[in-house]
């Protein structure tokens, strides 16, 4: 079995983000990281192979700073990794950055399975994994929790997905994209060995050409999307009101009458 | 091209989600500021047309009908397939979405197949020199991003739950429903919805306009009894934070912060949460939080609007009786 995980790099959750007077997003001395939805796709992809047998790749499209992703992955145990990247990506939007990995998944061929974390936690849009899978005609499972069944012979798998009222459980024919979520498993850490390993890794970067994507198609002329302006919400104000008062009785009481007041209750 | 909007009613069982309301009122400001009208789309099984009154009382204009049982559960490719078709044939300006689970997928597979922009949870849209602008939490909210869609036609934005106001519905209102035919038959359609599972009851988080959260404070599985009691009381809905579900004390469902769920509630009653960055990210948009944590250098008393500072297994039992004597 081959999966192809997608994967990207995103500051650190805990960082603490600003933007410069130029319009520059800096996120301090926070480290870059594997984001950490795909945290969830890489480590379900080792489980399934080391079931069913096979191999998996990590695709990453991005600068540079990609390979912090990439390296991730093959620290946790991914067996091959690629960089898609051309200066012709900068400012690509989820229609843009989908045709690019689409065409990147077909590149790679002999597909049984796409995984990719439910969102990034960087841009937030959640729209990458199921632009994918409309991209490249495969059934689009995001917010997959529960991996129930995959049968490779009869070309089928089973998820259930997490959606507001429940659990969703869907079958879909194989290829798919499967889009992880919290909970379906618990990511390893990476072993000494497997940072070395990544560390001496070789990690080819394929341009639009060896993919055969058209340049017209990816960076701002094949996004519908601008973002020109990024700012630093609001703070809110001040402190909390502490409630004082002799006994927790009394301290609720009054906290009560305020809730109350603020017409939240 | 017309000025037109068409809007997305997201049905689970055929009854309606609020934020496709939340959506529809989005819609009618907007079509009334650039001179089109408001066009539900409805697309479900059996029974679906239940709600096409409800459309109309909340704003629209037209409802586009979609009664078939290859969309009696919502599924990602016959939705789009149909939408896009229906998009084609009638060319609106723009397309909203409520920014649910199943929305946030339907917008960008909508968008794709339309090789056009796809701009997600937006909290505001207004515009600005003639240009719709999309205002966006980034980064979990630590940042806000104005976007646009200036050149491809439809714009498909989708509208973050609880970001705009749910219209009045005005009971009476009245207008055409096109009923439209699906665009898939079922064996083209890759998935089958084999079950559904509903998560035992309580409020879910993402729609809940009070939210009771309990962090490392709460101390096990155990300590969340008297803020589930107090959540019930509220009607409210129960959250964590990552500590929390980290520990295995509540399921991932309940996380709230930048790798759980985003949330904006009229009230936000932090229980035992120090307030992780991470977390404050996700619950800073709240109208009023309440911290109640021992430590009164809690990072969270910072954001708060009112805090007491005493154990959380001594307030909230209190705050549910003091609450529940005023309230009925």
């Amino acid at each position: 079995m081959h999966i192809v995980v997608c994967t990207k790099y995103t500051p650190d959750s805990e960082a603490k983000m600003s933007v410069d007077e130029a319009g520059n997003v800096s996120w301090g001395d926070s480290p870059l990281i594997i984001n950490p939805w795909d945290e969830y796709s890489v480590e379900e992809a080792l489980l399934l192979r080391d079931e069913y047998g096979g191999r998996v790749t990590v695709i990453s499209m991005g600068p540079e700073e990609a390979l912090e992703a990439l390296k991730h992955a093959v620290a946790m145990g991914a067996d091959e990794a690629i960089r898609v990247w051309d200066d012709a990506c900068a400012g690509s939007d989820t229609l843009a950055t989908s045709y690019v990995l689409a065409k990147t998944v077909e590149a790679v061929g002999d597909v049984d399975l796409v995984m990719c974390g439910k969102s990034a936690i960087d841009a937030e849009t959640w729209q990458t994994g199921v632009a994918l899978a409309t991209r490249l005609n495969m059934p689009s499972l995001m917010y997959t929790i529960n991996i129930a069944e995959l049968d490779l012979e009869e070309g089928k798998i089973t998820v259930e997905r997490l959606l507001e009222q429940g659990r969703q459980v869907v079958e879909a024919s194989l290829p798919a994209v499967v889009g992880t979520t919290k909970g379906i498993n618990e990511p390893r850490y990476t072993s000494f060995i497997g940072i070395r390993k990544a560390a001496q890794m070789e990690y080819p970067v394929w341009t639009l050409e060896d993919i055969g994507a058209d340049p017209e198609r990816v960076g701002a002329s094949g996004s519908g999307v601008r973002w020109p302006v990024v700012f630093e919400p609001p703070v809110r104000e001040g402190e909390a009101e502490i409630i004082e008062a002799e006994t927790v009785e009394e301290k609720a009481e009054i906290l009560a009458e305020k809730l109350l007041a603020e017409k939240v209750i | 091209m017309t000025n037109d909007i068409f809007v997305w009613v997201e049905q689970f069982e055929n009854e309606a989600v609020g934020a496709s309301w939340e959506a529809v009122g989005a819609a009618r400001g907007l079509a009334d500021e650039q001179g089109g009208e408001v066009i539900a789309c409805l697309l479900g099984g059996e029974g679906v047309e239940v709600l096409v009154e409800e459309a109309f009382a909340y704003g629209a204009d037209e409802v586009l009908l979609a009664a078939d049982e290859t969309l009696g559960d919502f599924r990602v490719e016959p939705y789009a397939a149909l939408l896009a078709e229906a998009v084609g044939s009638h060319k609106p300006q723009d397309v909203l979405i409520a920014a649910t689970f199943r929305g946030r997928e339907l917008g960008p597979a909508l968008a794709v197949r339309l090789e056009t922009g796809c701009i997600a949870d937006c909290t505001e849209l207004a515009f600005e020199d003639g240009e719709l602008m999309a205002t966006r939490p980034i980064y979990a909210g630590k940042l806000m991003s104005k976007c646009m869609i200036p050149e491809r036609r439809p714009r498909v934005f989708t509208t973050r739950v609880r970001a705009f106001a749910k219209p009045e519905p005005e009971a009476g209102r009245d207008g055409e429903v096109v009923e439209l035919l699906p665009v898939m038959a079922e064996e083209q359609i890759l998935t089958k919805v084999r079950g559904f599972e509903e998560s035992e009851g309580g409020v879910s988080l993402a729609d809940a306009s009070i939210i009771v959260s309990g962090g490392r404070g709460v101390a096990g599985p155990e300590g969340y009894d008297p803020l589930q009691e107090l959540a019930d009381l509220l009607n409210a809905a129960l959250g964590a934070s990552r500590a929390a579900v980290d520990a295995g004390w509540i399921p991932y469902e309940h996380q709230v912060g930048q790798t759980g769920k985003t949330v904006s509630p009229d009230l936000y009653v932090a229980c035992g949460i120090s307030g992780a960055i991470q977390h404050l990210a996700g619950m800073r948009t709240s109208k009023v939080i309440v911290a109640i944590n021992k430590d009164p250098e809690a990072p969270i008393f910072k954001m708060a609007d009112y805090g007491v500072v005493a154990d959380l297994f001594d307030v909230v039992p209190a705050l549910k009786k003091a609450l529940a004597e005023r309230i009925d």
